[in-house]
């Protein structure tokens, strides 16, 4: 059947004008092509974002340089932090839990089809709505446009007092409107993995990537509402005369930065953890060995969502906490390593002993173990207060959180695309440019961001548009933004491998990296309906079982 | 594969099976209520808090009308989530017929919620001068807690109203599921809940008997 079947489709897709296929992709509620659409959506504001993070390293090259005002300068770092999160490394992560989920699972589709086309198209709207602020708001001191205070806004900045015009209003609106998107998809993707797996995937069966995913939804249903809360809150303060965060009239600046860490905390872990996700199913099939200790990789998983939601005042220790309260943060901050360190451990123990390929996606696992767990360490640094009282708002804490979302998620994300980018277009990338993009945007990301640690050490402040010759700041931040040409060239190396192998690719087969997991039992791409059979599910690893029937996993699991 | 084995096979596919024996609707609609949940609690502790850290909180609800009116209110209230049970009940039993008329019981209740409440506002708006953004005892915040806490439950209310008004429409026409009533009637039952919360803590507490 499937033959003939194929051809039809081939010639309907041949002679299809693209005014059809364009109806289709807007109309579409397949999770398939809703996750696509998250990730080119999120590789447009990859680019405006990485564009924003040249023009501010661009300024910062040289003392005195003059290359963007200072207003302009604070709209680019606004801009930068904002877009990468909302609009780049979210809708990544959402993009490949839709598209996976799904499909690890043995399901057709997820839970509410519909609410996943709506929960897109509003975070896509609250992107767009972002953007939109260039030509329609006015900044701090009433000049130029677009959002220019910092990417957690602190009160009283964004007060009508301080910040004129429309600017802060559509940051307001764009993080309210993707909030809600948000919301509608972790709400979908918990739904999905614990009511739709296909018979015989029980809960400990399940791959790690969907339980990592379910906790990511967790979380996200748990932190997105504070944010939502102070968003509303900041909108009646705004534009009805509230005084929520008006200090002079009784209100808290203190209680905003509460809500947004609430919120800002536990989104470090909602992108971090889907990136243990991608290591988790990366690391085993190319080391040629099961996960090692699965139960304890998901105890550890929920042992950081539950941890996670708990730490958000090591934002805050330089507000000036009680002791008691600054002890109970660090103390939590400092216990959410554990577990980290027990994954850390696992993956190693994974690689340990088995037979290692280093194709493009095992490298960028590899570089992401070593990194995160540098990452890890300035983390724990930072959670020690009176450190922090010294570091915080230095560019020692902006190293330490590019580490993290550069260093660990974005190089997973990087190893996500190219280990299933063979499934999701059934043309295999090219080896040689993957491992082009590899080196390069590694040399990039250490230049850039090991380096950054120094001029934070010698008491370079965040956020400052330009500095005095002299203060022995000069020499790291060339050598930064050198990094950061680097990782330009790398990241079009990325996407030109993608379009071009897209074009032009081998066909990739179903199963190109003799793979374990239920997505690689089925065709390159997957047809709508998903699976046109699914193999037996009795172990975590079915299409082992399914290969190797005189040594099955099920005989030990 | 011998049958024998088979079934020992079979013992072991306990997957397709949620964990809590719901369906997604079911469980899509909690994993909401959590998060709703959420924004309202947020909004709580920043009245709470700011509450908290004002020394001259004003009490301007006097008995009549503010606390007699939002008895009544949160009587009406009450009662529209007992017509909602019995709307569940009739459609769990398949009387469509009967489960339309305690939505619209249901609908009606929320209503009349909305309208006393508004009458509620305007009487603070008018007599007592308390808006969003000050009012004659000089503590601003009062109003624009006062004011963002009901009005996102009132929105909410609507919101439920609304909702109900399509569950009715499609049972009547023999739409849904005995599951869509359930998972509407869990959205009014928490709108209800919330209240039960803002009403001792806005009201009964800021009254002047």
């Amino acid at each position: 059947m499937s033959a003939a079947r194929a051809t039809v489709a081939v010639v309907r897709s041949e002679r299809a004008p693209l005014v059809d296929t364009l109806h289709e992709w807007v109309t579409t509620v397949d999770h398939k092509r809703l996750g696509i659409l998250y990730i080119i959506y999120a590789l447009l504001f990859l680019a405006f974002g990485g564009i924003e993070a040249i023009i501010i390293r661009i300024q910062l090259i040289r003392p005195h340089n003059t290359f963007v005002s200072p207003q302009v300068f604070n709209r680019m770092f606004t801009m930068h932090g904002t877009t990468m999160i909302f609009f780049a490394a979210m809708p990544l992560v959402f993009g490949f839990a839709n598209y996976l989920v799904p499909l690890m699972i043995g399901a057709r589709d997820t839970a509410f089809p519909r609410l996943n086309a709506f929960s897109f198209w509003l975070t896509a709207f609250g992107g767009l709505l972002l953007y939109f602020s260039f030509l329609g708001g006015n900044g701090l001191y009433g000049a130029g446009n677009a959002p220019d205070v910092g990417w957690f806004a602190y009160a009283p900045l964004t007060s009508r007092t301080f910040s004129p015009g429309h600017s802060t209003d559509f940051w307001i609106l764009a993080l309210l409107l993707s909030g809600i998107g948000s919301m509608g998809t972790a709400i979908n993707i918990a739904a999905t993995v614990l009511c739709m797996r296909c018979p015989g995937m029980t809960l400990g069966k399940m791959p790690l990537l969907a339980w990592l995913n379910f906790t990511m939804a967790g979380l996200v249903i748990l932190s997105m509402s504070p944010l939502t809360a102070a968003q509303l809150m900041l909108l009646v303060d705004r534009y009805l005369g509230g005084h929520f965060f008006d200090v002079q009239a009784g209100g808290s600046a203190v209680l905003w930065m509460h809500f947004f860490w609430i919120f800002g905390h536990p989104e470090v872990y909602v992108l971090a953890i889907p990136a243990f996700a991608f290591a988790s199913e990366i690391i085993p099939v190319f080391s040629r060995k099961p996960i090692f200790g699965y139960p304890v990789m998901v105890a550890a998983t929920l042992a950081i969502g539950f941890i996670s939601m708990s730490v958000w005042a090591h934002h805050m220790f330089t507000v000036g906490m009680t002791s008691a309260g600054n002890t109970f943060f660090v103390l939590s901050t400092m216990a959410i390593a554990v577990p980290t360190g027990i994954k850390i451990f696992n993956w190693l123990a994974t690689i340990w002993g088995g037979k290692v390929q280093y194709r493009t996606p095992m490298l960028f696992c590899v570089a992401f173990l070593f990194q995160f767990l540098i990452a890890g360490l300035t983390g724990i640094m930072l959670a020690a207060a009176p450190f922090d009282w010294q570091l915080s708002g230095s560019y020692f804490v902006v190293a330490h959180f590019h580490y993290v979302i550069v260093g660990g998620i974005l190089f997973t994300i990087f190893g996500a695309f190219y280990y299933w980018f063979p499934k999701m277009s059934g043309r295999m990338y090219n080896e040689a440019l993957g491992k082009v993009h590899f080196w390069l945007f590694t040399a990039g990301f250490h230049l850039t961001f090991d380096f950054m640690h120094v001029p934070g050490v010698l008491g370079m402040p965040r956020r400052i548009y330009t500095y005095e010759p002299g203060r022995g700041w000069d020499i790291w931040n060339l050598v930064i933004t050198i990094g950061v040409l680097f990782q330009a060239v790398a990241t079009l190396v990325f996407l030109g491998n993608l379009l071009w192998s897209k074009l032009w690719g081998k066909v990739a087969g179903s199963d190109p990296w003799d793979g374990w997991t239920l997505e690689w039992s089925t065709a390159s791409p997957p047809p709508a309906y998903n699976f046109p059979s699914l193999p037996e599910v009795r172990s975590r690893r079915p299409l082992w079982d399914l290969k190797h029937p005189e040594d099955p996993d099920w005989h030990y699991e | 594969m011998s049958s024998q084995a088979n079934a020992a096979v079979t013992s072991l596919w306990e997957g397709g099976r949620s964990p809590y024996a719901v369906n997604s609707k079911k469980f899509g609609m909690w994993l909401f209520v959590v998060s709703d949940a959420l924004t309202f609690s947020a909004l709580l502790m920043a009245y709470t808090y700011l509450r908290v850290s004002t020394p001259n909180w004003p009490t301007p609800f006097h008995f009549s009308p503010s606390i007699v009116f939002s008895s009544i209110m949160t009587f009406v209230l009450l009662s529209s989530s007992l017509t909602m049970v019995m709307g569940v009940h009739t459609m769990n039993h398949g009387n469509r017929k009967a489960t339309v008329g305690w939505i619209l019981a249901t609908m009606a209740g929320g209503l009349a919620f909305v309208v006393l409440h508004l009458r509620e506002w305007l009487n603070l708006i008018n007599n007592e001068h308390i808006t969003i953004f000050g009012n004659p005892m000089d503590v601003p915040l009062f109003g624009g807690t006062f004011f963002t806490l009901t009005g996102l439950h009132m929105t909410h209310v609507i919101c439920g109203v609304i909702y109900l008004g399509i569950i009715a429409a499609g049972v009547g026409r023999g739409k849904f599921k005995a599951e869509d009533v359930e998972v509407s009637g869990l959205y009014w039952h928490f709108v209800d809940l919330v209240w039960m919360f803002i009403f001792p803590l806005v009201y009964l507490m800021s009254a002047r008997i």
